[in-house]
């Protein structure tokens, strides 16, 4: 066992079109922005030019790369060696399957439009490059709660404030 | 938000990155002039136009303005605007903004604010930004709202994850208290959520200080068994695909994986059983045809190999493992077939498993042969040296040099290193070896690199019996047109040397010899033709009779008067020493080269830089160091270890004259092999399984010098001396690469705060460590190669069980890397010995007669028990060693003081070995009760 720690289990969860369109990008450990366009352009262009039916697993420098295509959007989680590849492949697919949920028949062009949307549904899911909460029910639930909250615009803890 | 839709459909209508740049622009004029502006916006616009400089941001741009608004949004009543201002927050301020203060502010309100899903916002906040002053505001807070019993199940979730963040950004900021015994039970809670965050937390944790974590084992073997037997209805919406909860299992195995397998037998026996359950489920038919479901399931499979090999214990679980990963090699899941082929890389390293991973060798090599997938052939590649021993060697060697025929670009020349070293470690007769790597060259010359060449040439040096092999099959080698330039360095490199050896035969006179080297002397590179020259001056000492023909070639313009400066350097000298030195002084200066002194092979160290850390299996390493080189060191001449280990010493004979700048190239390879002054400055062989913390404890305790730590990047030793109650601790911290540490710091923590009689110590040690650190700049970095050193002075104030942590945070290529490991810092280092006489110890012996000042312990041997490496621990351990005062002479009695600075505290002892039942009893007096026992722990633990 060697005792060396680094910042996160998963360090960035990077959404990209099939031209290279960066859509989403989720960076769990401090990187300058010089690092991370230099990151995403090698998962870009790495991912990119994989075949079909290869496996979903890249090795890259000291981490590995869990890939994965929906339609036209390619999901790309980076975690540390020594990680569980599967458990992450299914990461990004409960992702998905969350923000289907919310969109109802999620694609490309939602993610564009309502890009704090699927910041707010990943950080229900991901905190700190580790996974919050895998109940399905459970992100939804606060989620919704949360919208309410939009709806609703004055939320009964405003009314607190106001009265209390 | 309209405003947001609208813009960002126009800017995906701009037909050219130009009219996006200026649709920017323009919009970012807009915002500048809102926020400028004399009318106050209102919440709604502020978070409008703040999430289109995000969207702005996102797209590439840099934005400079607009953060103060954010943080305004952060004190927002109005949950959606609070939320785009934490966003912006997290995606772009940096953990060194100016603004921390006010966002501190923001987070303290909402901390306090007792909504739940305002408390959710601040710690994501938290962990995002991980920013030290962050830590430093609300690190000692989140442990309590983590534990507090009405706190809801979704910020106990995010608390425990933002703990965890923090403690890997500043874990001297979140110091262990009485909330680590409350989060470890947290394993029992209801919320599998809060189970499953809890487990992560618990983790990180444990990989630091195991000991205060211990508990957590059993009620992780507890969790994890319900889950494995649960009906997979039971979890509800924690199970996913019809496998119960896999997130939570694959997070329970990996906390296991912090420990040994548990002592109790009815718990490893459970855990036993859950291991069995899982790898019988991989047996049952799926129970759903998604991949998500198989996915799932093979998660916690693979997460239960992992744990099986990690214990390396049960025979039946490792052969078990092997065989259900032998399935997957064939399944027609790529995925599958890669993970199988990576695990079974770690399983060939056990010496229960790898037999049976040798079983599938033919399905490896199958799968280098059709794999369509780089990465999975390359994964197949590993596999195979990680397999491979003596008696496969000669199957596997092959099978890489027929793949290298036709192997992929990018891993060439890691196939060539492994060849490489497996032809060398495997080495039967060196025949095989010389013909493999002149294969190797022929097969993919441009990817076989100096280490390599440089390699066949040392040992061909250090081998008397193959280098008349070698210098004939170099010859015929060389005859084919077009040979590799990397033939061509070898070939004129033991031509030069040995070339008199086959000199007898009329194929290969002298002169025909040179005719061959010299015919490609004009198609090669500087640094290949310097090397020539060398072979020229050589063959003029070895074979007088080709002499003329050398000096006219040397005499040439085309020497003489070389663009190179280098070459014109040794082509003139070169003339004038033939000219004018004796036959004598030819023969003294030109002499064969000494041999090598032996040494880890240069290739392994290039191998584990080109992998990175963790890549080359630790098995390489570990049977390396057993078997490694050991067929022909046993030939060689003794080592001489004071001699420089660079490779450009090696290359270079001392007796040999040398221009002031020899070839470029060699010389360039001395960054190649990374030396490590202080290892042998120390002088220390202590196992490279220092890494482990626990094993720090036990080793360090009799002794004060040696690594404690070593991984791929770093290696830290220690040099530690104590007089009375004062220590001073010198640490060195070599970076083994060849690129900077930066950033390098490093700090001392202690893992437990509860006992408070060790506070005084463990204050002490961090005051004195701020005020001693010598050798360390503001902002350090570490030179490739380089070793720091650190001294930090240590004062004993009370008696203490605890063991002081030495963290080292560092960047390395980008990524931050922490170190935490156990100072061996215990309490028998304070010891100061006491010879006394037979009367003056059993009077003493009486006087400590008080129950409580005796400890007693009885243990089995772990080791062979031989009588001198006992009084070498004895001494070790800091008493003096009394002897004629047992009466029976096979004990081993003795005696010392340990200097706290309130106290003395004496310390008489008894060790009685019984060598039948190789059992040992331990019995300390002294003075104080919690002194006899905690030495008492030390010290059985070594025998």
């Amino acid at each position: 066992m060697l005792l060396t720690f680094t910042d996160c289990k998963i360090r960035f969860l990077l959404l990209f079109s099939r031209q290279g369109k960066l859509r989403l990008q989720k960076w769990f450990t401090p990187m300058t922005e010089r690092e991370k366009k230099k990151i995403t352009r090698d998962m870009t262009t790495m991912v990119l030019s994989r075949q079909p039916r290869s496996c979903n697993f890249l090795h890259w420098k000291d981490l590995k790369i869990i890939y994965k295509r929906y339609a036209s959007l390619y999901f790309c989680l980076a975690i540390e060696n020594g990680e569980n590849e599967l458990i992450a492949l299914e990461v990004i697919h409960r992702y998905v399957e969350l923000l289907d949920k919310y969109f109802g028949n999620v694609c490309e062009l939602d993610i564009i439009f309502n890009f704090e949307k699927a910041y707010f549904i990943l950080d229900e899911f991901l905190m700190g490059g580790e996974i919050q909460e895998t109940s399905k029910q459970m992100v939804n639930r606060s989620i919704e709660a949360s919208d309410m909250l939009q709806e609703g615009d004055n939320s009964e803890w405003f009314e607190l404030e106001l009265f209390g | 938000m309209r405003g947001l839709a609208v813009f960002i459909s126009d800017i995906r209508n701009c037909k050219s990155k130009e009219a996006e740049v200026k649709r920017i622009n323009k919009e970012l004029a807009n915002i500048r002039s809102k926020f400028k502006g004399d009318k106050a916006l209102d919440g709604y616009s502020k978070k409008k136009y703040v999430c289109k400089l995000l969207f702005i941001f996102l797209l590439g741009h840099d934005i400079d303005f607009g953060h103060m608004e954010a943080v305004n949004l952060l004190s927002s009543n109005k949950y959606t605007e609070k939320q785009i201002g934490y966003l912006f927050i997290s995606v772009l301020v940096n953990s060194n903004s100016d603004l921390i203060s006010l966002i501190n502010n923001g987070i303290k309100n909402d901390l306090a604010s007792r909504n739940p899903t305002f408390m959710n916002l601040a710690l994501h906040c938290i962990a995002n930004v991980g920013s030290r002053e962050m830590a430093e505001a609300f690190a000692s807070q989140i442990p309590s709202i983590l534990v507090a019993g009405d706190t809801m199940d979704s910020v106990k979730q995010s608390a425990a994850l933002c703990l965890l963040r923090l403690n890997r950004t500043s874990p001297d900021l979140v110091p262990m208290g009485e909330w680590t015994a409350r989060v470890v039970h947290l394993l029992n809670d209801q919320h599998l959520g809060v189970v499953t965050a809890a487990t992560s937390l618990i983790t990180t944790l444990a990989q630091k200080s195991p000991e205060d974590f211990r508990t957590s084992i059993s009620l992780a073997v507890a969790r994890l068994s319900r889950i494995v037997t649960s009906a997979s209805i039971d979890l509800q919406d924690y199970t996913y695909y019809f496998v119960a909860a896999p997130w939570l299992s694959v997070k329970l195995l990996r906390l296991l994986q912090c420990y040994p397998p548990p002592e109790d037998a009815a718990l490893r026996s459970r855990l036993t059983e859950c291991l069995e359950t899982i790898l019988n489920k991989a047996q049952e038919p799926p129970k759903s045809k998604k991949v998500q479901h198989s996915n799932a399931k093979n998660a916690v499979l693979f997460e239960a190999i992992a744990l099986i090999i990690h214990h390396d214990s049960e025979p039946t679980l490792l052969v078990r493992a092997c065989n259900q990963l032998g399935q997957f090699l064939q399944h027609r899941e790529t995925n599958l077939r890669y993970l199988a082929l990576e695990s079974m890389c770690t399983l060939a390293s056990s010496e229960f498993s790898h037999e049976a991973v040798k079983t599938h060798i033919d399905t490896v090599i199958n799968a280098l042969k059709t794999e369509r997938d780089v990465s999975v052939r390359q994964r197949a590649v590993d596999l195979l040296y990680a397999m491979c021993d003596r008696s496969n060697s000669k199957q596997i060697v092959a099978e890489m040099l027929s793949y290298l025929e036709n192997a992929d670009y990018s891993i060439r020349e890691e196939i060539v290193l492994k060849v490489a070293i497996l032809a060398e470690k495997y080495a039967v007769d060196y025949t095989w070896y010389v013909d493999t790597i002149l294969n190797l060259i022929r097969i993919a010359g441009d990817h076989v690199s100096e280490e390599v060449w440089y390699r066949v040439i040392q040992i061909v040096i250090n081998q008397d019996d193959v280098q008349g092999y070698a210098a004939k099959t170099v010859f015929e080698a060389l005859q084919t047109p077009a040979c590799h330039e990397n033939l061509l360095k070898v070939g004129g490199y033991i031509l030069g040397e040995f070339g008199n050896l086959i000199a007898g035969d009329p194929r290969s006179s002298p002169l025909v010899q040179f005719n061959l080297l010299h015919s490609k002397f004009h198609l090669c590179s500087v640094p290949t033709r310097a090397l020539l020259l060398s072979a020229y001056i050589k063959f003029i000492n070895l074979f007088p009779e080709v002499k003329p023909t050398i000096q006219d070639v040397l005499r040439s313009d085309s020497q003489l008067r070389n663009a190179d400066v280098e070459l014109q350097q040794r082509a003139i000298e070169y003339l004038r020493l033939s000219c004018i030195a004796s036959t004598d002084i030819l023969a003294t200066v030109l002499e064969e080269m000494p041999p090598f002194p032996e040494r880890e092979s240069s290739i392994l160290a290039k191998l584990k830089k080109k992998k990175g850390p963790g890549k080359v299996p630790d098995m390489d390493e570990a049977r390396w160091n057993v078997n490694g080189n050991t067929e022909h060191s046993e030939n060689t001449e003794p080592t001489n270890k004071s001699s420089p280990p660079s490779l450009v010493a090696d290359l270079l004979p001392t007796n040999r004259p040398r221009p002031a700048s020899y070839s470029p190239t060699i010389l360039s390879a001395g960054n190649m092999a990374p030396s490590h002054p202080f290892t042998d400055l120390l002088n220390m062989n202590s196992s490279p399984a220092a890494g482990a913390s626990l094993l720090v404890d036990v080793l360090f305790v009799c002794k004060n010098n040696g690594v404690i730590f070593e991984n791929q990047l770093l290696q830290i030793g220690l040099k530690s001396e104590y007089r009375q109650n004062l220590g001073r601790i010198y640490v060195f911290y070599g970076n083994k690469t060849s690129s900077q540490f930066l950033s390098f710091s490093s700090s001392v923590t202690s893992s437990d705060t509860l006992k408070t009689h060790i506070l005084p110590l463990l204050r002490l040690l961090l005051t004195d460590l701020s005020l001693n650190v010598h050798t360390m700049p503001v902002d350090p970095t570490v030179e490739g190669g380089a070793q720091l050193q650190q001294i930090l002075n240590i004062e004993c104030l009370s008696d203490f069980s605890d063991t002081p942590v030495l963290n080292v945070q560092f960047r390395y290529g980008g990524t931050l890397q922490n170190i935490a490991v156990k100072l061996p810092v215990m309490l028998n280092k304070f010891f100061q010995p006491t010879e006394m006489t037979s009367e003056d110890f059993f009077q003493r012996w009486k006087q400590l007669g008080v129950p409580q000042q005796e400890v007693q312990t009885i243990f089995k041997a772990q080791h062979p028990m031989d009588t001198d490496v006992t009084n070498a621990k004895i001494l070790g351990f800091g008493v003096a060693l009394l002897s004629g005062v047992d009466p029976n002479p096979a004990n081993f009695v003795g005696a010392g003081v340990i200097h706290t600075k309130n106290t003395q505290v004496g310390c008489l002892l008894r060790l009685e070995p019984n060598p039948q039942a190789e059992m040992y009893r331990l019995t300390l007096r002294t003075s104080r009760e919690s002194v006899s026992q905690r030495l008492c722990d030390l010290l059985s633990e070594q025998f």
